[in-house]
């Protein structure tokens, strides 16, 4: 499905700035896998996900999908093939814009965009139903302008937008980090659903070990721009956050600094 | 003073803002959909009456002219995109180099089939080429010839063409590209060519009213696009801040701007009559577009400061 060969990545290099972020990660992703991926402030997590996307050209390695050889196509020729989900809730939805055209744009996402109208009155009825399925009354706001919903109902929205074309691979970096632990916790529990539903393989950042734990198949854990640790579904039964906590240190030799994981 | 004096001037002020307007639509595409401001345009206008007029003045149809001028302003959009996307550089900075060669490239069209090869005015006579498509010289007359006729429907025209065009798959992904770069990208979308494409029709349109202008006055001279972004963005912000609360549809948005360069000129024509300079008029238009863009700012920043209870935000 996705295939990661030893992707290295440093940014400003040669300057007093230089930060290695990816470190020769290697990673195969089956089809139907739902990863989790967790590690530390700078651990590499966020850029995997940009350089799988093509937010930047890697410095060497190579990135398989499908089969196909992604890894110097533009940002927005790899969009055909991904979902992505951003740890903004402003990020993923243009503003400007009202609900029904942000979904006719996701729901074209990828295609040839030519002369005909920008919405057809039959995707209307679909993404009214499908808002429903939500559970945040968006379906009777159709209208109304993204700027004007609540980041909880944009990162929904944002969701809903990167599984209505069928991604390939969903990749969502840390989408729940700046939502209120309620809402947070709703748009969790949608991710999951759309995932199931629709078969879809996924990457999902999180700083939530609890959550990298009981969500998804498969859990890897970086540090310093490599994956250190990799947990298949058996192993992650059984795995509590202490024991992966201990993991961390005996992989990395250092305890796990990010606060904010050993907050929540 | 004389109060007829004024009224005389009106009709011509109206012709004169609804030939800008279409200008200023093309400033809107730049300025709000895409949210660059684009400073390509003192030239292009420029460029549009210059085109139009050596093509006329050589045997051309003048509504031929007209479209090779529209597509000489694509070209001049085209320049700018692609210093800012495929150069790298700031678009304000990409617009403005494009704009000062543009100033040596009109000095070349309009000295086509010159000895010197180089011209900084070209006379339109109407008495010469009396099939152009507006001429001031009717301005006054309740025929059909008046030139306000023809801008009315061209101005009806071209906002419905913009309002479908801007519906359209591939519209609402430009203006996805206006709205939020990274969310576009995300849904397939080249930002890249995106800027490229709008820069081009805002450029053509701007072209276009050059070239209109350039019929309208009976001469297309090198300089008569200076000050044509601020005047642009005049008739923008005039068109919100009248209109922002009453037209929501976005072919109304196009209207209200088309309106507001024509608030601007009748405006103008009240501030001369009454006694202003004609020579402080870019430094009154200046003051006033400066004020209008910084209120949505002074707005926000004394929200800001009610919602922290009175203390200066920092």
């Amino acid at each position: 499905m996705l295939v990661l060969k030893q992707l290295y990545k440093t940014f400003n290099p040669g300057t007093v700035m230089q930060k290695t972020a990816l470190d020769g990660v290697t990673l195969t992703l089956q089809p139907g896998d739902f990863v989790t991926v967790i590690g530390g402030n700078g651990a590499g997590k966020s850029t995997m996900l940009n350089a799988i996307a093509g937010s930047f050209q890697i410095d060497s390695g190579s990135i398989l999908l499908s089969g196909r050889d992604i890894t110097h196509l533009p940002e927005h020729r790899r969009a055909a093939f991904l979902g992505r989900v951003f740890q903004d809730p402003m990020m993923g939805t243009a503003a400007s814009m009202n609900i029904e055209e942000n979904l006719a744009l996701a729901a074209r996402r990828g295609q040839r965009r030519g002369l005909h109208w920008g919405i057809t009155a039959s995707e209307r009825g679909a993404f009214r139903e499908k808002l429903s399925t939500l559970d945040l009354g968006l379906e009777n706001r159709l209208g109304s302008k993204v700027g004007l919903l609540s980041g909880g109902q944009r990162q929904a929205l944002t969701l809903l937008m990167a599984t209505l074309k069928k991604p390939e691979l969903l990749l969502l970096d840390e989408h729940t980090a700046a939502l209120d632990p309620k809402t947070a916790e709703k748009v969790l529990r949608l991710t999951s659903q759309l995932i199931r539903e629709n078969g879809l393989t996924a990457l999902m950042v999180t700083h939530n070990m609890k959550d990298a734990l009981a969500l998804g198949n498969r859990t890897i854990m970086m540090h310093e721009g490599r994956v250190i640790l990799d947990l298949n579904a058996r192993q992650k039964q059984t795995m509590t956050v202490e024991d992966l906590l201990a993991q961390f240190e005996q992989a990395s030799g250092k305890q796990l600094a990010n606060d904010r994981m050993l907050l929540t | 003073m004389n109060i007829t004096q004024l009224l005389n001037q009106l009709p011509g002020a109206a012709a004169q803002g609804l030939i800008w307007g279409i200008m200023a639509i093309g400033v809107y595409i730049t300025f709000r959909i895409l949210d660059t401001a684009d400073l390509t345009v003192d030239g292009s206008f420029a460029t549009g009456g210059a085109v139009a007029a050596i093509l006329i003045t050589s045997g051309v149809h003048p509504l031929l002219a007209t479209a090779i001028a529209f597509l000489a302003g694509l070209l001049a959009g085209l320049i700018t995109g692609v210093l800012h996307t495929g150069m790298g550089i700031p678009a304000i900075l990409a617009g403005i180099l494009t704009q000062l060669a543009l100033y040596s490239i009109n000095l070349r069209i309009q000295g086509l089939g010159t000895d010197l090869g180089s011209r900084a005015n070209v006379p339109l006579s109407i008495n010469k080429y009396k099939n152009m498509l507006v001429s001031l010289r009717n301005v006054g007359s309740f025929s059909i010839e008046n030139p306000i006729w023809l801008m009315l429907l061209i101005t009806v025209v071209l906002i419905g063409i913009m309002y479908w065009f801007f519906g359209t798959e591939y519209g609402c992904g430009l203006r996805a590209v206006g709205s939020n770069q990274q969310m576009a990208r995300a849904q397939g979308i080249s930002t890249g060519r995106g800027k490229i494409v709008g820069l081009m029709i805002s450029n053509g349109l701007v072209a276009f009213s050059g070239a209109l202008m350039a019929q309208y006055q009976g001469f297309s001279d090198v300089s008569m696009g200076r000050g044509a972004i601020v005047i642009g963005l005049a008739a923008v912000i005039i068109g919100e801040v009248i209109f922002g609360k009453l037209f929501r549809n976005f072919a109304l948005k196009l209207l209200a701007v088309s309106l507001g360069a024509i608030i601007y000129y009748l405006v103008i024509q009240v501030v001369l009559w009454l006694g202003l300079n004609t020579d402080d008029l870019k430094l009154l238009t200046a003051l006033v577009v400066a004020l209008f863009l910084a209120m949505p700012y002074w707005k926000s920043h004394m929200a800001a400061r009610r919602m922290k209870g009175g203390k200066p935000v920092v």
